[in-house]
């Protein structure tokens, strides 16, 4: 008779993706395996490569803007103001109040956004159906949120260099305060379907750990650093676009684990529904565009009216704006981590680098670290909870 | 921003030799970094309680073509503690193009070098494993070069 002894075992290593519907794009991952246990973990990018610092190199500062939503497609808003803040540091630039608030209010339900689709997405990998839609519920209405804004449902380009694209449309504010209302019932509703389900805690707990010292080291950030214990949040840090006026607390975990990262989220959320509601409140009056012709276009009226008006605007969208000689870097906090932009110019109307620092390519940088001996299937409730977005990854 | 230009100050008192240029525009603070000091300035970056830079947000190259030298690499530090920034600056020799890497200082540095590597052709000296990332294996090119055409020969 066979005894265990017997039986023959050899490592094997098995790809996963490109194609696979867990690893929230085209990620592929060669994974060796030891029975049912990863002993490595490789991820193999840049399926979704576009190009996007080259591309940038040979548009006007105003074309990129386009780009930058197409990077972390779940947050557009804050693609574009990590953008537009490095360009209008160049320029000097500042911006109306008014504006500095929409766009906070805009970033905000832009991380809500984005964590429920986190949220969904992540409860689904695991086995959990019905988060998805409920998460998807809500989503729809942020959605129909930056429709009336921008005119679409994702890549909107709101932000524009020097204020936005046009004020908040009628009706907007209801909209939103209607949103707010309601948000943190809902968020209540997910807790209950998984803050203590036995699976979700058998699935989340202890699975994935980085610890605060390796994470720094690995320049991990946003809510996966947020989850071991590092009260690092750059609104609060290095506070950009008024951030430093509204009140909100930094939620923090402690083991670092896929559970903690899901608590730290989902605080998140309730925190960004109160710096929404802040910012509705106080939205002060007056313009939503720096009062600097040389970068902002003239209203679309004055445009339609007089000729000196259609000659800016038409030398504005075909040969841009010049930008001093010099270079900027600007981070914000994305819905994922660090999202910085840095930019070198050289005095013409089409930036000389630019260089993208994206969380999700960053903190996809922690995965093998956390993937380490763990078992084949927590490798998907892993990738999930560090919440990666491809087209952020590969630019 | 005062403090941060006293903190400069500090370091190129401390490396007098090594840090040929120091640049402040637009409140950011740069430092450049002789090639040869490059490792030894990064770990005291690193490793001084006042600096504290535990945190490299960021590593790029940028090709400056028809300059001498052609190519900068740019490392964009943070301090977590005291949450400044610093930019430090080095550029590698025409011939070799080869930097001394620093994931022994930072293991972030990792993705970060790969990438540099493989968008410009930048080689970094006793980097762990140093392949391209995002573009394909067997890719000839570096894209991100000036003189890499933005569309298909």
């Amino acid at each position: 008779m066979e005894t265990a002894s017997d039986i023959r075992t050899e490592a094997i290593t098995l790809n996963m993706g490109p194609q696979h519907p867990s690893t929230h794009g085209v990620l592929r991952v060669v994974l060796e395996l030891d029975g049912e246990v990863v002993t490595k973990a490789t991820p193999v990018l840049g399926y979704l490569h576009r190009g996007i610092e080259k591309l940038a190199e040979h548009k006007t500062y105003h074309q990129s803007i386009t780009l930058t939503d197409r990077l972390d497609y779940t947050s557009p808003f804050i693609n574009n103001l990590a953008y537009v803040l490095t360009v209008e540091k160049l320029l000097g630039l500042e911006v109306p109040l008014r504006a500095q608030y929409i766009r906070v209010m805009l970033s905000e339900l832009t991380r809500i956004q984005s964590h429920l689709v986190w949220l969904g997405t992540h409860a689904l990998d695991i086995g959990a159906m019905s988060p998805l839609l409920y998460c998807f519920r809500e989503r729809e209405e942020t959605l129909d949120m930056f429709e009336m804004v921008g005119g679409a449902r994702m890549n909107q380009s709101y932000f524009r260099i020097g204020g936005l694209a046009a004020d908040l449309p009628e009706g907007f504010e209801e909209k939103v305060k209607a949103f707010c209302e309601v948000l943190p019932a809902r968020i209540d509703g997910y807790e209950r379907l998984l803050t203590e389900n036995k699976i979700w805690l058998n699935r989340t707990k202890g699975v994935g750990v980085i610890s605060a010292e390796e994470g720094i080291a690995l320049g991990l950030s946003g809510p996966c650093l947020r989850g071991c214990g590092v009260k690092w949040d750059l609104r609060k840090a290095n506070p950009y676009s008024s951030y430093d006026h509204f009140d909100f607390e930094i939620p923090t975990g402690r083991h670092g684990d896929s559970y903690d990262r899901y608590l730290v989220r989902l605080e998140e959320m309730r925190q960004s529904n109160r710096i929404v509601k802040q910012a509705l409140e106080r939205l002060p009056a007056g313009p939503f565009n720096a009062a600097s012709p040389k970068v902002v276009p003239p209203p679309k009226e004055l445009v339609q009216e007089s000729i000196e008006s259609l000659i800016i605007h038409f030398h504005l969208m075909t040969e841009g704006f010049n930008v001093p000689r010099g270079e900027a870097y600007c981070s914000v906090e994305s819905s994922k981590g660090e999202l910085g932009f840095y930019i070198v110019s050289d005095g013409s109307s089409r930036p000389y680098r630019v260089k993208i620092r994206t969380p999700s390519f960053v903190n996809m940088e922690s995965f093998a670290t956390m993937a380490q001996g763990r078992l084949m299937a927590d490798i998907v409730a892993i990738i999930g909870s560090i919440d990666i977005c491809l087209g952020e990854v590969d630019r | 921003m005062a403090n941060l230009e006293e903190l400069v100050g500090k370091i190129k008192a401390t490396f007098p030799q090594s840090i040929e240029e120091t640049v402040v525009c637009k409140d950011e603070h740069t430092i450049r970094v002789r090639l040869s000091c490059l490792l030894e300035v990064a770990r005291f970056l690193k490793e001084d309680p006042e600096c504290g830079f535990d945190f490299l947000s960021d590593l790029c190259g940028v090709d400056y073509m028809g300059r001498a030298p052609r190519f900068e690499v740019v490392y964009h530090l943070y301090s977590l503690k005291h949450r400044h920034r610093l930019r430090m600056k080095t550029s590698p020799a025409d011939e070799d193009l080869t930097v001394p890497s620093v994931v022994s200082v930072w293991k972030t540095a990792d993705w970060h070098e790969r990438e540099c590597y493989d968008l410009f052709g930048i080689t970094f000296s006793d980097h762990p494993d140093l392949r391209r990332i995002l573009t394909p294996d067997g890719f000839k090119e570096y894209p991100l070069r000036k003189d890499f055409p933005l569309r298909g020969r």
